[in-house]
This record gives C-alpha cells, sequence and structure tokens, in this order.
C-alpha cells in the first residue's frame, strides 16, 4: 500500500512538471467549454447534459494523451529497469499509475465545476443530476485511464500508445451510438458494451448497481491485462 | 550467498546465457568479464530479478528467486547498464524517491541522501535536474540509488562505461571502499579495472563461463606455455634456432619480424621449468652474438581474455 502511494505521488507529481499537464487541461477546457456553451443558450434550460453528452468522446481522446506516456516513456527511456529492480510488486505499480492517471483526470475536472456554479446563478440547476455527472464522469475517467494504461504497457513509442488506447475508447464510446447498424439479436451485447449507456445513466442522477459494475469491471479487466502484459516483459 | 544453477536465458532462438552454474560468497567483489553481447547483462538482469530465467534457478541466502522476489529485491541494489534515471526529477527528489521505496521514512531518507551524497560527492549537482547532469553525474547518482537501502548486495552493470578517466578511478574507489563490507558484482570490459578492483574475476564468452578465479590463478592457468623475447645483433635464425632448440623443455623457437638495422627478434615458447633462463643465458653467452634484449613476457589479462573469447 506504501509503495503504491510512493509511486502514485511520484506519477501525480510528474504529470505538472512537464508542461504536457497544463496543455492537456487547456484544450480540455477549451473544447468542452466551447461545444457546450455554443449550444447552451439554444435550449435556455438550466442543466449540464449537453455537457456531459459530450464527455465520452472527450475523454476518449484527451484521456489516451494523458496516460500514454505511463509505460511508454519509461520502456523508451529504460527507467522501467529501476522501477522494476526495487522492492514492489507488479500490483504496486500498476496501480501507482493508474491512480495517479485517474487523480489528474479528477484534477482536470475540477474547472469545470464553474459552469454549474455559473448556471445556477441563471436558472434552477438540478444539483442532483450534477452530482451524478460528476460521479459518471470519475466512472469514465477511471475506465478509460485503465485502458490507457494498458495500451502504454504494450510499446515503448507514446505515439502507438496513445492510438491504441484512442481506439478502444472511440470504439466502447460509439458502439452505443451505432446500434443503427447493428443485427437485431447483437443490439443487447453491443449497448452493454458501450461505456456511453452506462455513462449516461449514472448521469441522469439515478445511480444503479449495474452500471457502477459496468465501470469497475472494465476496470478490472483492463488493469488486469496491464499486469499480464508487464509480467510476461 | 548466491546460488545460480543451471541458468539459461533464451531471447527467441538466441542463447544469451547457457546453463551457468555459479556460487558466490558474500563480502567478495566479483568481476564480470566479457566481451559485448556475452550474456553479462543479461546475467546481471536476471540476477537482480528484473528478466526471469528461461530455465534454471537462483538463489540468494534462503531465498528463491522464482517465489521470494521481493525479499531478494530489497536485498539488493542495482546500477543498470548506463544508469537510465528519471530524467525530468531533480536529483535529490529523485533520491527522496528511491529512499522512500527502499522503505525510509522521512528524516532517515534525509539522513542517509546526506551520507550518500558525501559519498559520492554529489554536493553540486542536488537541485539539478536528473537530465542536465554529465554521464560521470548520473553514474554517480545512479550508484546513490544503488546504495540507498544499505543492501548486502550491490550489483553494478558496466559502471564506468563512458567515464573519463579520472572518473573511472574515482567511481573505483568508491567501489574499493563499499566492497570493503558490501557484496559487490559489477561487469565490465576494462580488464585493468576488473584486474585493480576484484577479488575474483570469471570472464563469459557465448553465455558460459569460460574461466573463473582470481588475478593472479587466471594468469597462471590459462595455458601452460610461457614465452621468452630476446633481441639479438650479428646472429642469424637458424644458427639461434639450432642452439637454443637443444635445451630442454623448449618448445618452439620463432622469429619475430624481420631482421631490422642488424637486429634478430626471436620469441622462445617453453614449458614452465626451473632455472630455463639461466640455461638459455648460458648458450647465447658462448656465440659471439650481441644480446640486447632478454625478458620474460608476463602474461596480462588483457592477453588470457583474447585467447579464452577469440573465435577459432
Amino acid at each position: 500500500m506504501n509503495q503504491t502511494m510512493n509511486i502514485f505521488c511520484k506519477e501525480f507529481k510528474d504529470y505538472f512538471i512537464t508542461p504536457i499537464a497544463y496543455i492537456v487541461i487547456s484544450i480540455f477546457l477549451l473544447i468542452t467549454g466551447w461545444f457546450f456553451f455554443s449550444t447552451f443558450f439554444l435550449y435556455s434550460q438550466a442543466t449540464l447534459r449537453g455537457f456531459f453528452a459530450l464527455l465520452p468522446f472527450t475523454f476518449a481522446f484527451v484521456i489516451p494523451a494523458v496516460t500514454m506516456k505511463l509505460f511508454s516513456e519509461e520502456f523508451s527511456a529504460g527507467s522501467y529497469e529501476i522501477l522494476f529492480t526495487l522492492p514492489v510488486t507488479h500490483t504496486n505499480i500498476i496501480m501507482g499509475k493508474f491512480l495517479a492517471g485517474t487523480a489528474f483526470i479528477i484534477a482536470m475536472l475540477i474547472p469545470t465545476l464553474a459552469y454549474p456554479v455559473a448556471i445556477s446563478f441563471i436558472g434552477e440547476l438540478d444539483w442532483g443530476t450534477v452530482i451524478g455527472g460528476y460521479a459518471g464522469a470519475i466512472f469514465l475517467g477511471a475506465g478509460y485511464t485503465a485502458i490507457g494504461l494498458f495500451s502504454s504497457s504494450l510499446t515503448r513509442n507514446q505515439i502507438i500508445a496513445f492510438i491504441i488506447g484512442a481506439s478502444i475508447c472511440f470504439f466502447l464510446t460509439l458502439v452505443g451510438k451505432m446500434l443503427f447498424f447493428l443485427p437485431e439479436n447483437i443490439l443487447g451485447i453491443a449497448q452493454y458494451l458501450s461505456t456511453g449507456f452506462h455513462f449516461q445513466n449514472i448521469s441522469k442522477g439515478i445511480i444503479d448497481g449495474r452500471n457502477i459494475v459496468y465501470f469497475l469491471s472494465l476496470i478490472f479487466i483492463a488493469l488486469y491485462a496491464t499486469w499480464l502484459v508487464i509480467d510476461e516483459k | 550467498m548466491i546460488h545460480l544453477r543451471k541458468l539459461s536465458k533464451y531471447y527467441g532462438e538466441l542463447c544469451a546465457v547457457d546453463q551457468v552454474d555459479l556460487d558466490i560468497n558474500s563480502g567478495k567483489v566479483l568481476g564480470l568479464l566479457g566481451p559485448n553481447g556475452a550474456g553479462k547483462s543479461t546475467m546481471l538482469r536476471m540476477l537482480t530479478g528484473y528478466f526471469k530465467p528461461t530455465s534454471g534457478s537462483i538463489r540468494v541466502k534462503e531465498f528463491d528467486m522464482a517465489k521470494n522476489t521481493l525479499e531478494i529485491k530489497k536485498m539488493m541494489g542495482y546500477l543498470p547498464e548506463s544508469a537510465p534515471l528519471y530524467y525530468n526529477m531533480l536529483v535529490y527528489d529523485y533520491l527522496d524517491f528511491i529512499a522512500r521505496m527502499q522503505g525510509l521514512n522521512k528524516s532517515s531518507a534525509n539522513s542517509r541522501i546526506h551520507e550518500l551524497v558525501n559519498l559520492c560527492k554529489l554536493h553540486e549537482v542536488i537541485h539539478k535536474s536528473v537530465s542536465e547532469l554529465s554521464k560521470g553525474y548520473r553514474q554517480r547518482v545512479g550508484l546513490a540509488h544503488a546504495m540507498m537501502g544499505d543492501p548486502e548486495i550491490l550489483v553494478l552493470d558496466e559502471p564506468t562505461s563512458g567515464l573519463d578517466p579520472n572518473q573511472i578511478v574515482e567511481i573505483r574507489e568508491i567501489i574499493k571502499e563499499i566492497g570493503k563490507e558490501k557484496t559487490i558484482i559489477f561487469s565490465s570490459h576494462i580488464l585493468s579495472e576488473v584486474e585493480a578492483t576484484c577479488d575474483r574475476i570469471i570472464i563469459i564468452h557465448h553465455g558460459k563461463i569460460v574461466a573463473d578465479g582470481d588475478a593472479e590463478a587466471l594468469k597462471g592457468g590459462a595455458s601452460q606455455e610461457n614465452t621468452i623475447n630476446m633481441s639479438l645483433k650479428n646472429a642469424k635464425f637458424n644458427d639461434v634456432e639450432k642452439n637454443i632448440r637443444d635445451i630442454d623443455s623448449v618448445v618452439d623457437v620463432k622469429k619475430d619480424g624481420n631482421i631490422n638495422n642488424g637486429v634478430l627478434k626471436i620469441m622462445v615458447s617453453y614449458k614452465k621449468h626451473p632455472g630455463i633462463m639461466e640455461h638459455m643465458y648460458k648458450k647465447i653467452k658462448q656465440q659471439d652474438w650481441i644480446l640486447l634484449e632478454f625478458y620474460q613476457e608476463t602474461k596480462t589479462l588483457e592477453k588470457i581474455f583474447r585467447e579464452l573469447t577469440m573465435e577459432a
């Protein structure tokens, strides 16, 4: 546990040592802010639905960019040899890095709290959906972080790690939006696989066990796959 | 203390380490020698738990590498080849991270870092970024890293490669200093360095141990034949050969290059035999040759190394 914390602290600090964190956060805020507010006043409704509807898409390419370095950079610089010969287990390393990535996503979401606060001044905001939305965003972010960590463990090249991670995340995001094109007998499976479906359920403010189980199993599978890859190296 | 049994490592078809058996006692400085690609790094990487062996076992004290990796890692400090540190950290932050990972708390981490900064002379760079360091400093930070947990076994992979002669001497001094108390295993392809610092030398070639012993034993043992070199004036090779050949235990007489300014250079190989030099000198004295040089070639580690690792 201690070792996991040590790795978590190092990785989390690492994000803010280089300018990458600030660039990624700025881009994320610009994109979500622009797409959300450009249509916000057309509906004249005090709701964050537009913001949360967009989140699976922005996350699908922002999160792999955040996580791509977690293993790839260590492989290419050789520092993994140092980390790996310290008295730590693979689980310590993977959990530390996963939690650091998730914490960074949470840090990235904090500035967006300005939206509900600002909106609450101009209309009646349903805070239940806001809380649900943020809880869903954290689950979604953690799920994509686990996928990004997995793709980072596959290669020493950060660009390739990003492309693999973004592809998996986009697939999971889009599979629920393309139900129209799919044969009827796999509709249920496709919908269940889709992150967007589960995320939307949570962000409606209804916290259902099944949606949480979905995200937890997504995280578990991705982290376990990472463990298998690391153990093979 | 460390026992390797039938240790092998394959990279696909390529065999990097081939059925190595080795026992290493505590409190010794062990040098691993070998040409590039001989399997030195692979062996050290298996020893530190970074690579899993394809077959065979590693035991350190009562622990087995396959089952108690964590316990073994706690006993070991490791400096990988060319010290791949975390480049975007400050030296102090880096050492602090390592100290925490070795299980030191805040105050003991601080005092340990202080000790190592003194030992490895890192005062000037402690607040610099690792990426700005010169190779020599990076190597020293790596050494401080390896010693952070006060390990019983120190494994150093080519600790002096790429350093200038002054830095090499400094690192060597540090190794000698630590070697008084700890078990050190380090690899190198600089022979003089191994000769100067190690209690025991192992030469590896194609993943196998081809020689094992201290420097003296290796020098004596590699082959039984020795060589005497001499330079003579006013002598013809045929006469010299006829005369010297007569002596017991002389195996071969050879010309060493052409006659230059009337000086003939001769190499005589002989089997070990007491008094052979006197014998030879008396023979020479009987002729009217002028003896300019007469010396026994001392076998250097270089020569042994070449003998053992040259392709046939």
